[in-house]
């Protein structure tokens, strides 16, 4: 059985998070000394080589994702971390920054150094107002400390949209405007903020860097899944006893996390369902609980480790209803851009609603897959493209639960 | 080059192209609906979307560029069933009135729904039940329509640099809308009408006034006279299933009797007129240390713009009216007295290719007749849609001639259709009015065609006066940027609010692209040609209206009637 | 409130608007026509676009509301969680329904997706702080700290 792993949540609770020596004392910015000691090539090399894959959701290399914007030649490059957590049932990237902002500014800098960029935001949630003093404190005791001189971080805050997430709106509204995916190509590392290269990472990403680089990357690389290494956080809400977080293996399974570290069902009552990911994962059924939560391994069922959120159902949940209401999530986060999601995410809600009052028949069911299906390929980004995810998966797990509520 | 498949077809592209262009190179059609080409890609719609081999998503083809060894398949049945699905939705969100819509029979969005067979449309039919916006007058917004392509957007921002369109609230109910949420009159609108040419379907058209029209040509009391802009008959005939310039101006003056026109006359006259008057203005203020550069006034969206953008530049504009509203104090004043009719009884229609006519028209300082000197502005689409109802058969049609005493045109007036027109127009005179001596060619080409600014300078005399020409208002605002620094190496400044000038006006029949625009400039220039005479001075009824009415340029009555003075909008928000 | 000083803060942030705003509605809980207008001049945008930002972002509002802007979390988390009965104490505790404001000007009442603090559902924010598994017999003691 796979115990708790701390990587990124390493200083959890060990440190004053407004404290920098608390930081340095344990081998803070150590990885950046090492890092900048290094060719930015062999560096790049060996954050390919952890194969460390964007925490985000997306699940891209990032050591690869850095060797284009490093390769890519401009008179400017960015570093933007990604501190939009919006998946519903995600908080995890807030326990980083609440309790150890240095983590991700040290991420940060070994990135910039290594593409040659000298200029960095942090786009965090509007929800997060009270982690903009944190950060900044934190920003400017690492420039005090010289950690940051050839690097400046700017700390920007969003205003509620969940499609911030994705990369090119999040770029977009950096440069203030509305929070719009861009198509792609070009992606970031091209053409990014004010057109120039850019790197994009989560927050888990960039606090995964500092260890990273202390360690080697063939020491991540051997940690959990081989094909998506590492540790993940993951955060427990629903019907689950532990309603907390844990930073695991990549090779736990969902049932290790239900049933190990989140304690089980409450109340004696029995599973029914889980999504992972976030609010845009799958729905996944009991038979399907021994597969490692780690990248791949998720795909294969249709499913993603996404965000790491972890929704647990029991037995007397009504998935039909819950579902409904992820699909009014939706219809109000899509940002309107193109046509199958503004129009799709609506419609997707409407027939849910339908169907969850009881008013649905086998053809409303049958359209709701068609849509789900055409979304999923269609859509312009990220949002609209995993937005079905919760229906067609209910729909294809639990059928039952749809044929009890059709007229 | 880039070398790849499509549906089994081997195709070289150069690198940059898209697998749209490398589509349409081996003949293949993917259907689009955001998709302009004179404009940014967007790929919103996803209606190009496309197979993709060793992608699990479909790939927009519009914006997907063209990679070596790429295997697209263009029309698989998931790529089927994904454009109907996305069809079906657009049009559930999309009034269901195709029958009485402006764009009936000339919408992008009906021809998708026809060429896929869209029958039953599986989802709720919804309309958001916004109002109508005819605040303008001139230009009528239905946003029940939008499918939020963006291309209006654009158009008012890139083209135009007018930005009165943008996007409110996101999601679902994402809508476009004037500045601020406001009405289009609210907004820094010019009433130019080229977001109606980039809108795919019925969601921006004229305020349609044919109604008000038939009210008048009942009325026995009325004589019905018409004016028609130069840019008007090449394009007419598009709107009656002919080419481009393919309707002889006399059969067009024909068709205009049948549908009941008293008397048809000319703006091409005052356009000659024009040229008079702007012509002595320019030599005015070149001679007198006048506001300089001079800038053309003719262009009602133009004026707008200046009045909005530019209010403290006002004075650079010439002070001539346009030909429109030159005709139409002339037609009630000299006209009249001519023709001995009772000017109160005249209804003036004027027939122009233009939105921000209708507009201009209704403009408090456009009275000097003593009555509304211009009553009514119909589009080209607009009578377009009387030929047709109509019933009249052009092919079969004899040739009728323009009335007398405003009806006589040379070629420099026909040119003042097309971007540049006015500005050769004025060359030609003024060259022959300052040296006194003949023009051996009278062709300024480099004042032609669709580059965005354009230059020429003409020694006159050994005063070399260098002149500009913009068309398309961001092109207009690089000039008065420069005019505003005090940087302007100009005299005279011709400025047309329309790309392509007012073949490409608002009013003109849809008018997709660019390339449209330059084949209607073409058959402009070829009329010209033809013309026995083309210099404004040599127009015999310009001629006797100086003898018998207004004297000379810039005399007491062209003061009176001819000329006038714009004020600042002060418009809330820009 | 002297919004114009709060936007010329931002100034020198390129793409800043959002900064701006940010801070304009922590004064006044919402985005009036006028301050749209300056952030567009300072920033150098035309109008339409800085209202296309000001009514994309959940977080801002062009319309008048309450001065402490509450927000139900209403995401599937907080939703198992029993969110319905905290709108329902809420909607009933300050006599208004979702999406209005008090007479008095003191109170909003919005939904929200998913704020972060799912540890502790539901949750409800109150002009961006959080309170944590919210029952309808909290309600009124959290209402009342913000109630002078």
């Amino acid at each position: 059985m796979a115990e708790e792993m701390r990587i990124v949540l390493r200083n959890y609770g060990k440190i004053d998070p407004l404290e920098i020596n608390d930081y340095i004392a344990l081998d803070g910015y150590k990885a950046l000394e090492k890092a900048k000691a290094m060719e930015q090539a062999l560096l790049i090399a060996d954050v390919k080589k952890a194969n460390l894959r964007g925490r985000g959701g997306a699940g891209f290399n990032c050591g690869q994702k850095w060797s284009f914007a490093y390769q890519a030649q401009a008179d400017q490059k960015y570093v933007i971390c990604n501190a939009d957590e919006g998946e519903p049932g995600t908080y995890k990237d807030r326990l980083i920054m609440e309790n150890d902002p240095h983590t991700l500014i040290e991420g940060m800098a070994i990135c910039a150094y290594a593409i040659g960029a000298t200029k960095g935001y942090i786009y965090l949630r509007g929800e997060y107002p009270f982690l903009v003093s944190t950060l900044n404190a934190a920003i400017e005791q690492a420039s005090k400390k010289g950690f940051l001189d050839k690097f400046s971080i700017e700390v920007r805050s969003g205003a509620g949209a969940y499609v911030c997430g994705e990369e090119t709106a999040l770029i977009e509204s950096i440069e203030g405007k509305r929070g719009e995916p861009r198509f792609k190509p070009p992606y970031p590392p091209a053409e990014g903020l004010w057109g120039k290269p850019t790197i994009v990472n989560n927050v888990e990403t960039f606090a995964n860097i500092p260890v990273i680089v202390d360690k080697g990357g063939e020491w991540y690389a051997s940690i959990g899944a081989p094909s998506y290494p590492g540790t993940k956080v993951f955060t427990l809400t629903g019907d689950i006893n532990n309603r907390t977080f844990f930073e695991v293996p990549t090779n736990t399974t969902i049932y290790e996390l239900i049933y190990k570290f989140g304690g089980g069902i409450p109340a004696g009552k029995k599973f029914k369902a889980v999504q992972i990911g976030g609010t845009s994962g799958a729905f996944i059924p009991t038979e399907l609980l021994k597969t490692p939560v780690a990248f791949d391994a998720m795909s294969e069922i249709g499913a993603t480790t996404g965000s790491g959120a972890v929704l647990v159902l029991d037995e007397t949940r009504d998935i039909v209803d819950v579902v409904t209401r992820i699909a009014g999530f939706f219809e109000h986060e899509s940002c309107g851009k193109c046509a199958p999601c503004r129009e799709g995410t609506a419609r997707t809600h409407e027939l849910m609603h339908k169907l969850n009052e009881g008013f649905g028949s086998s053809e409303d069911l049958e359209l709701l897959d068609r849509l789900g299906r055409v979304m999923s390929i269609s859509c312009l980004c990220g949002l609209g493209q995993a937005a079905p995810a919760p229906v067609l998966s209910t729909i294809k797990h639990f059928n039952a639960d749809y044929y009890a509520k059709l007229v | 080059m880039i070398n790849l498949n499509i549906d089994g077809i081997n195709v070289s592209v150069p690198k940059g192209s898209t697998i749209l262009q490398a589509a349409k190179e081996v003949g293949i059609n993917v259907p689009t609906l955001c998709y302009h080409p004179d404009q940014s890609v967007k790929a919103n719609c996803r209606v190009c979307v496309c197979e993709v081999e060793g992608y699990g998503l479909l790939q927009a083809a519009c914006s997907t560029p063209a990679a070596e060894g790429m295997l697209v398949k263009t029309r698989t049945p998931k790529v089927i069933e994904a454009r109907k699905t996305i069809l079906e939705l657009i049009l559930a969100n999309h009034p269901q009135d195709c029958l009485n819509c402006a764009r009936n029979l000339n919408c992008e969005l009906q021809t998708l729904a026809e060429e896929y067979f869209i029958r039953d449309i599986p989802f709720e039919l919804r309309t958001r039940g916004y109002e109508k916006d005819i605040s303008t007058f001139s230009i009528v917004r239905d946003p029940d329509k939008c499918i939020l392509c963006n291309r209006c957007i654009e158009v008012c921002s890139v083209t135009q640099s007018v930005y009165a369109l943008g996007t409110e609230n996101r999601g679902h109910n994402a809508i476009v809308v004037p500045t601020m949420g406001k009405s289009l009159l609210d907004s820094p609108c010019v009433m130019c009408g080229q977001c109606i040419h980039a809108c795919p379907v019925g969601a921006i058209t004229e305020y349609e006034q044919l109604d008000e029209f038939f009210a008048a040509l009942n009325d026995p009391n009325q004589v019905v006279v018409t004016q028609i802009a130069p840019a008007v008959r090449v394009a007419i005939a598009e709107e009656i299933g002919m080419r481009s310039g393919e309707l002889p101006m006399d059969v067009f003056v024909a068709g205009l009797r049948q549908v009941g026109f008293d008397y048809v006359l000319h703006t091409n006259f005052t356009a000659d007129l024009t040229i008079m008057e702007e012509g002595h203005e320019l030599l005015d203020r070149l001679n007198n240390n006048g506001t300089l550069p001079m800038v053309t006034s003719c262009s009602p969206g133009w004026i707008n713009f200046c009045e909005t953008f530019y209010p403290d530049l006002l004075d650079n504009l010439s002070t001539c009216k346009s030909p429109q509203q030159m005709f139409g104090s002339l037609a009630k004043t000299y006209w009249a007295e001519k023709m001995d009719i009772d000017p109160a009884s005249i209804y003036s229609v004027s027939i122009m290719p233009c939105t921000a006519k209708k507009y201009e028209a209704s403009r408090p300082e456009m009275q000097d007749s003593g009555y509304q000197d211009v009553d009514l502005v119909l589009t080209t689409r607009e009578i377009g849609r009387l030929f047709r109802m109509s019933g009249i058969n052009f092919k079969k049609l004899a040739g009728a001639n323009f009335d007398s005493w405003m009806g006589a045109y040379t070629g420099a007036g026909v040119i003042f259709g097309a971007t540049g027109g006015v500005m050769e127009a004025a060359l030609r005179t003024v060259y022959e009015v300052v040296t006194e001596t003949e023009l051996e060619d009278v062709n300024f080409t480099a004042v032609r065609g669709m580059e965005g600014i354009k230059e020429a300078e003409v020694d006159l005399n050994g005063t070399v006066v260098k002149v500009a020409v913009a068309h398309g208002l961001s092109n207009a605002r690089q000039m008065m940027e420069e005019v505003k620094a005090g940087e302007s190496p100009y005299h005279f400044i011709e400025v047309m609010a329309c790309p392509g000038g007012c073949i490409g006006g608002g009013g003109q029949p849809i008018t997709k692209t660019n390339a449209d625009r330059e084949v209607r400039i073409e058959a402009i220039y070829v009329e010209d040609e033809n013309c026995e005479i083309r210099k404004s001075h040599d127009n015999p009824e310009v001629k006797t209206i100086y003898e018998e009415f207004l004297i000379k340029p810039l005399g007491d009555k062209s003061h009176d009637l001819l000329h006038t003075h714009y004020k600042a909008k002060n418009k809330k928000y820009l | 409130m002297d919004y114009k000083a709060i936007i010329a803060k931002y100034r020198d942030t390129t793409g800043g608007i959002l900064e701006a705003f940010n801070a304009v509605q922590k004064e006044l809980s919402y985005l009036p026509e006028e301050v749209i207008a300056e952030a567009a001049r300072i920033f150098n945008i035309p109008a339409a676009e800085a209202y296309g930002v000001a009514t994309f972002y959940s977080m801002y509002s062009v319309e008048a509301r309450g001065k402490n802007v509450i927000r139900i979390c209403e995401s599937a988390p907080c939703h198992i969680a029993g969110a319905d009965e905290v709108i329902a104490a809420l909607e009933r505790e300050l006599g208004i329904l979702m999406g209005e404001s008090t007479v008095d000007g003191l109170f909003a009442l919005e939904f929200t997706e998913c704020v972060g603090q799912c540890q502790a559902t539901p949750v409800i924010t109150i002009n961006g702080e959080p309170f944590f598994d919210v029952t309808a017999a909290k309600v009124p003691g959290i209402l009342a700290k913000f109630q002078k």
